[in-house]
């Protein structure tokens, strides 16, 4: 193990080098802080943090992390100094232990972006708005509660997550989605649009909005011309258990962008010139600066992040051409300078079986003013190209089939790198499986056939039992509940590519259950799959101010990778909705037929008419009888005389004909003259 | 007297006023069927009139609302790629791969995905029991050679901020290796318009950029990408791409030669539902007035996408762009007297009527209305025929909209100036259309599917089609009625006629053996529809012999089908030596049951296929209602027998597949270039095509007109 704390600040001198590291090795071997900072316990805390990352694709991540801390609400009554007073009640009216509530607007580029870092498996988040929330009651009651709390965060964010109200719409994940007691709803709506009206209150659950601070700088135009943007709400709450944790509130609210630095259009078209990455500044990507910290922030730091692949990317470089790393420091003399100067520089414990190490800069803002505002510029020197790091493997949802009877959901798993010594690793650190967790959620219209379920790993076609190692299904319940698949993977550990196929049929929907824009389909929502033999975390020398950092202590925290696959849109039979009208029309019709020809036959007698038309035999025929009474009805008229009944039938259908005519020719002129 | 008088009166007693109105109809059945088989004619006739003029449904699409934005930078950058394209050795065995290479380059440059699509043409094959399935999903070849396959190049370009569950597809067919210039346009268009969404900001739906590798046909290659987008085998994906095919390996482009931000993978690319496809095509077909556009809709089995998807392109290349628009129509340089005879007439009531009442919108001038009928009758002919008239068609089996836009300069392509300004006009037609489709929120729903375009911009609905049709076949339950009555000498007492009243019993035995009578028809005319199925599948057969001519397989299956129509006679009973053929009713018993099976089988087809069902009607059913036998009309010899003669026999003629087809080849393509193979040739097509018109002819049409055949030369 190389620990390498590179203060920057500092003159380099072995004696403190030695020091440092005793300092760390003691910090190591205590008991490592297992959640997030410490709370102190009389006093509630505010954090702020800004992380900016460049891309590989010429985009700039800026991630924002906010945390408030509250003690136990029973120290200081009911009232808060910091701490939203909104969040303190929710968590004691309904009970939480953990929730996480996010807005998100775009896609993550899994390939692109990376996932195998915190951040992408953490904070990328599917379109519209997800929520989970593990609550702190009693079984029986866990439904009742979640209910009132969509209703209550529907108020809180100006959303409509009262949606998710509806059984059909949340689920109960049993271990696959998080390790967690039963008492965990999961619900998600892939359609919820994401806009300023949401944001705002998110921002009035900060201590200083977004007037002051590192908040400051959300200009709205800007991020929400942003490729992705993710707004997230986590909520932890302990109670004084008997875990020795720290009692109260952790308020974790982060926002992820990805921007585009506004480059010249020149670099496009000058194709030698397209590698190099735009150069950038806070204040040309978010049109703002930052004018000093928020007074009431405990700490208030701006880091920028540069990936492993870079760093790599740049020693190589930097190997090439002068080669004095000794000197200089690290961030200087490479590919890229800074406007600012940093405060710090750490870099990543290096694991082993991971190709570089990331480096972090720290700058502090509590030096600057309004006078003096924080604008850090990050300018290329020359071209430079790497890739992040992609999750071990790839997952792609699609749809197969087509037509409005059936279908069927793919699951495609595909290697991402495979010169990568990630995927080698899991030979010796786990056996020689490689395991992958799906869960996903199936509205109920999407009737999956749960036996259906096919798998194919390299190719090849694999029975059930093979690959799976346990399986939760839970079918879905027409018009109660969706469906919920839970699915432990174990592959072997040169797999390649993996799919897995469900089929499913397309259900009808009662009429009043079509939403608006009926036509435009029906959305399954994002599956999400985890690697839990792989697990995210940047490891930072312990260093003092690398523990105080919510964001860097969280960056820490051994998660497992989690990717979400896209959203689906299913086009299910919608009716015309002019429909009922003409339904009613028709049905009127028959039924008028049907119930007019009974009642007729019903209250004709047979006999006595046969008697009637008897005695009438001797005087007319019955026909021409019948015809003149009706011609006596049309004209009001009384009856004529009969005629004879010789000449009556030629003369009686050419009459007819005649009048059928007449009528007709009336009815297009009035049509034609009055319609 | 009195007694008998009151005993036949008693059955109709009670008939109620609909069922007399049905009996008045049927006793009046030749009158009624010459009026609705004229009004029929005439209806059909007058739909060019009744056209209504297209309008934009559904709202949410707004054409044209926002300006364009592709400007000459993007034609710029498209130039560059057409330069680099034509500057490749064409005469290189990779030229094709090489150009590939380029436009993936090309279009990662741009940030899009790029992925290849590795595709073997499938063999024609005569699958006789895949006429409905209209996707067949997955059926390879299992011995396919290493040479023959294409490679389509796809680009896709993810909306920044959509969440990616849409997507809209536009296609360029790009014959790699053998490309001509125009071909290359069409390319340098749609990359115009590809820089331009890479760049902005309003994407809300996928692009999809197909470049369909057309050296096995245009169709082809994109109905065998739509076939991998939505029914792909798993178990293919490995040895697909561990190919033993050496060449397919190195086109994939190395990690390190491709530049960051696009990226070029080995998989399948993928967008979300397709919402709309646009197959943008050029032809040098020189416009003679002005850069021209045409467009092609027709799908399989005549189905049409929906009308709003023409509408904004129609809108948009009219008002925004000034092209030229049409739909395709032949013989636009024939001039036919009679309908230039008929729109005269029309346009005369138009103005008389509209001297009566001014606001009588009624008529169209006579230039209007040759223009209307001639593209009408296009329109009904390729729906008709069932087979898809672009690659367009291939999307409808999977319930995408889509039409192929054909857009031909008005000179040729050599003024650079000149060029420019074309590519900016296509460019910003497309644009203008993605736009409006991205717009959409929900699939095209809004307007019509089942419409007939009398020009870009006029359109017939289902509603008013119907009518010529309904017209045309509702004499025909009619006949079939009077005939059987007639038949069977039933008395509806409509008519006056004195029979000397038979014994009770007697009459209600004979009436009861004479009802059973049709018995033997239908089993005539099942086993004609027999011998149609059993015509229909020959090809098959006769497709087995590979090195046949088309005039020989025509000829073979002309001898094979009467040597079957022979040996069923034989086995199951020749109807001409029939019990029952002394007796006067038996050819009227027949026609009655045939003309059921043609209504039937109209009814059936226009289900399915409209314009089949139209267009057989406007044979079948004047030839069926005059059918008689010849003999008697012969021994008559009066001027009325011998007028009925000559239309049996001139309909009888006319009404046979075969001549119907080589009659109207002869009249649009001259007389001189009529080849026996030729039938055989279109026939093929529909098969192969799995065109439901094949079906129709082979068990509605031809058995119906032996059957008619059989009742002219019917010996009674």
């Amino acid at each position: 193990m190389s620990i390498r704390p590179i203060d920057a600040m500092a003159i380099p001198l072995k004696s403190a080098h030695f020091l440092i590291f005793l300092l760390l090795v003691s910090n190591i071997f205590t008991p490592i802080i297992s959640l997030g900072s410490t709370i102190d316990q009389e006093r509630e805390e505010f954090y702020e943090e800004l992380l900016l990352r460049p891309l590989p694709d010429r985009k700039v991540l800026a991630h924002f992390h906010f945390q408030s801390t509250a003690p136990s609400s029973n120290s200081n009554g009911r009232h808060h100094h910091l701490f939203p007073k909104a969040i303190s009640q929710l968590v004691q009216k309904f009970q939480i232990k953990e929730m996480e509530l996010s807005f998100t607007q775009g896609r993550w580029n899994y390939e692109l972006w990376g996932g195998f870092d915190p951040i992408s498996s953490s904070n990328a988040k599917p379109p519209g708005v997800e929520l989970w929330a593990v609550f702190d009651v009693p079984q029986d009651q866990v439904d009742a509660t979640w209910k009132n709390l969509t209703h209550t965060l529907s108020g809180l964010f100006c959303a409509s997550i009262n949606f998710l109200e509806s059984s059909t719409m949340y689920s109960a994940p049993q271990w696959s989605f998080r390790p967690a007691t039963g008492n965990i709803r999961y619900g998600m709506l892939p359609r919820e649009a994401v806009c300023t009206e949401n944001l705002t209150p998110w921002l009035k659950l900060l201590p200083c909005r977004d007037k002051d601070g590192l908040s400051a700088l959300m200009d709205r135009p800007s991020i929400y011309k942003s490729f992705y943007h993710s707004q997230r709400l986590h909520l932890t709450s302990n109670k004084s258990g008997p875990e020795g944790m720290n009692p109260g509130i952790i308020l974790e609210q982060t926002l992820t962008v990805v921007l585009q630095p506004n480059s010249q259009r020149t670099s496009v078209t000058y194709s030698g010139e397209k590698n190099v990455q735009p150069s950038w500044s806070l204040s040309s990507i978010f049109g703002r600066k930052v004018s000093g910290r928020c007074v009431l922030a405990k700490s208030s730091n701006v880091y920028l992040q540069l990936e492993r692949g870079l760093v790599a990317e740049l020693k190589k470089n930097k190997n090439n051409g002068v080669g004095n790393i000794a000197s200089e420091g690290f961030w200087s003399g490479t590919g890229f300078e800074l406007s600012v100067r940093p405060d710090k520089v750490f870099e990543e414990e290096n694991s082993s079986h991971r190709r570089g190490s990331s480096v972090l800069f720290e700058f502090s803002i509590d030096k600057y003013s309004d006078s003096q505002p924080f604008d850090l510029g990050l300018k290329w020197k020359f071209p430079v190209t790497w890739s992040s790091e992609p999750a071990p493997l790839h997952a792609s949802r699609f749809l197969m089939g087509s037509g409005n009877e059936r279908g069927a959901i793919a699951i495609l798993l595909k290697s991402a790198d495979l010169n990568d010594a990630s995927l080698g690793t899991c030979s010796s650190s786990n056996g020689y499986k490689f395991r992958v967790d799906v869960f996903q959620v199936v509205p109920w219209y999407v009737k999956v056939y749960y036996h259906t379920l096919q798998l194919f790993v390299n190719g090849q076609p694999k029975a059930v039992g093979d690959v799976i190692e346990t399986i939760h299904v839970s079918p879905s319940k027409d018009k109660i509940s969706p469906g919920v698949m839970e699915m432990v993977l174990q592959f072997p550990c040169d797999v390649k590519s993996a799919a897995l196929t469900l089929e499913f049929d397309k259900g009808f929907l009662h009429i009043d259950e079509y939403p608006p824009d009926a036509n435009q389909g029906f959305d399954i929502p994002s599956a999400a799959i985890s690697f839990p033999n792989f697990y995210t975390s940047l490891l930072f020398p312990g260093n003092c101010s690398v523990d105080k950092s919510p964001m860097l202590s969280k960056f820490q925290e051994k998660n497992p990778v989690l990717s979400y696959t896209e959203v689906l849109l299913v086009p299910l039979t919608t009716p015309d909705f002019s429909m009922p009208y003409n339904v009613i029309t028709i049905t009127c019709t028959v039924f008028a037929l049907y119930f007019g020809s009974l009642l007729n036959v019903l209250r004709r007698r047979v006999d006595e008419e046969e008697r009637l038309l008897k005695s009438k035999a001797g005087k007319t025929t019955p026909l021409s009888g019948l015809l003149s009474k009706l011609s006596a009805k049309l004209r009001g008229r009384p009856q004529e005389t009969p005629q004879s009944p010789s000449n009556s039938s030629s003369l009686i259908s050419s009459k007819l004909l005649l009048k059928v005519f007449l009528v007709a020719v009336l009815a297009v002129a009035w049509q034609y003259y009055f319609g | 007297m009195a007694k008998t008088e009151t005993e036949k009166e008693t059955p109709k007693m009670k008939p109620r006023p609909i069922v007399r109105l049905g009996i008045f109809l049927i006793s009046h059945s030749f009158l009624v069927s010459v009026v609705c088989c004229t009004a029929g004619v005439l209806a059909l006739l007058l739909l060019p009139v009744l056209a209504k003029n297209t309008y934009i449904s559904e709202n949410a699409l707004m054409p044209g609302s926002a300006s364009s934005l592709l400007s000459n930078h993007d034609i710029a950058e498209a130039n560059r790629l057409v330069n680099e394209l034509s500057s490749l050795n064409l005469e290189r065995k990779d030229a094709g791969i090489e150009s590939q290479k380029i436009l993936a380059r090309y279009m990662s440059d741009l940030g899009a995905e790029v992925s290849y699509h590795k595709f073997h043409p499938p063999q024609n094959h005569f699958h006789p029991l895949h006429f409905f399935s209209s996707p067949h999903s997955g059926i390879i070849g299992e011995n396919f050679s290493c040479s023959s396959y294409g490679v389509n190049t796809v680009g896709i370009i993810r909306s920044p901020r959509g969440d990616g569950k849409e997507a809209i597809v536009l296609v360029t067919p790009y014959n790699f290796g053998r490309s001509d210039s125009s071909e290359t346009l069409s390319l340098s268009i749609a990359y115009s318009v590809f820089s331009l969404l890479s760049r902005v900001t309003w994407l809300a739906k996928d692009i999809i950029w197909l470049i369909a590798d057309s050296q096995y046909g245009e169709h082809e290659s994109v109905a065998a990408w739509l076939r991998d987008y939505h029914t792909p085998s798993f178990t293919g994906l490995v040895s697909l791409n561990a190919d033993a095919c050496v060449e397919g390996n190195n086109l994939y482009i190395s990690k390190d030669n491709s530049v960051v931000q696009g990226k070029i993978s080995d998989g399948f690319g993928r967008a979300g539902t397709m919402a709309a496809a646009l197959v943008l095509k050029v032809t040098d077909r020189n416009g003679l007035w002005d850069d021209t556009l045409s467009i092609y809709a027709e799908a399989s089995n005549g189905q049409m996408p929906n009308l709003d998807l023409i509408n904004i392109v129609n809108y948009l290349a009219v008002h925004r762009q000034g092209l030229h628009v049409q739909i395709q129509k032949f013989w636009s340089d024939l001039d036919l007297k009679w309908l230039e005879f008929l729109g005269k007439t029309f346009e005369l009531l138009g103005k008389v009527a509209r001297s009566l009442n001014p606001n009588w919108k009624f008529g169209i001038p006579a230039s209007d209305y040759i223009e209307g009928t001639t593209t009408l009758a296009s329109s009904l002919y390729y729906q008709a025929l069932g087979i898809p008239t672009g690659p367009h068609g291939a999307f409808r089996d999977f319930q995408v909209d889509a039409i192929t836009l054909e857009i031909s300069p008005r000179v040729s392509s050599n003024n650079k100036a000149r060029r420019n300004e074309f590519l900016l006009r296509g460019g910003r037609l497309i644009e203008g259309v993605i736009r409006s489709v991205n717009n959409l929120l929900e699939k095209f729903h809004q307007s019509f599917f089942l419409y007939l375009l009398t020009s870009p911009s006029k359109f017939v609905s289902v509603g008013v089609y119907m009518i010529a049709f309904a017209l045309l076949v509702a004499p025909l339950p009619l006949v079939a009625a009077s005939l059987y009555a007639d038949a069977n000498e039933l008395d509806f007492g409509m008519k006056n006629d004195k029979y000397t009243p038979m014994d009770t019993a007697s009459n209600e035995i004979n009436i009861t053996f004479r009802s059973w009578k049709w018995l033997s028809a239908a089993k005539e005319v099942f086993v004609v529809h027999i011998w149609g199925v059993i015509v229909l599948l020959l090809p098959y057969f006769i497709c087995q012999m590979r090195d046949w001519s088309p005039t020989t397989s025509f000829v073979s299956w002309v001898f094979l089908a009467m040597l079957s129509l022979l040996i069923l006679y034989l086995i199951l009973g020749s109807p001409f030596s029939h019990g029952y053929s002394l007796e006067k009713g038996e050819w009227a018993m027949l026609k009655s049951v045939t003309i059921s099976a043609i209504f039937i089988g109209l009814l059936l087809m226009s289900v399915v296929n409209f314009a089949t069902a139209e267009i057989g009607a406007l044979l079948m059913v004047p030839m069926s209602l005059m059918a008689q036998p010849l003999k008697p009309d012969i021994r008559a010899a009066s001027l009325r027998s011998f007028f009925r003669v000559i239309c049996n026999l001139v309909l009888g003629f006319v009404a046979f597949p075969p001549v119907t087809f080589f009659m109207l080849k002869g009249i649009f393509e001259g007389p001189d270039c009529i080849n026996l193979g030729d039938f055989w040739n279109w026939l093929e097509s529909l098969w192969a095509w799995n065109s439901a018109t094949y079906i129709y002819i082979g068990m509605v049409h031809l058995p119906c007109w032996v059957l008619c055949i059989h009742i002219l030369l019917h010996s009674c």
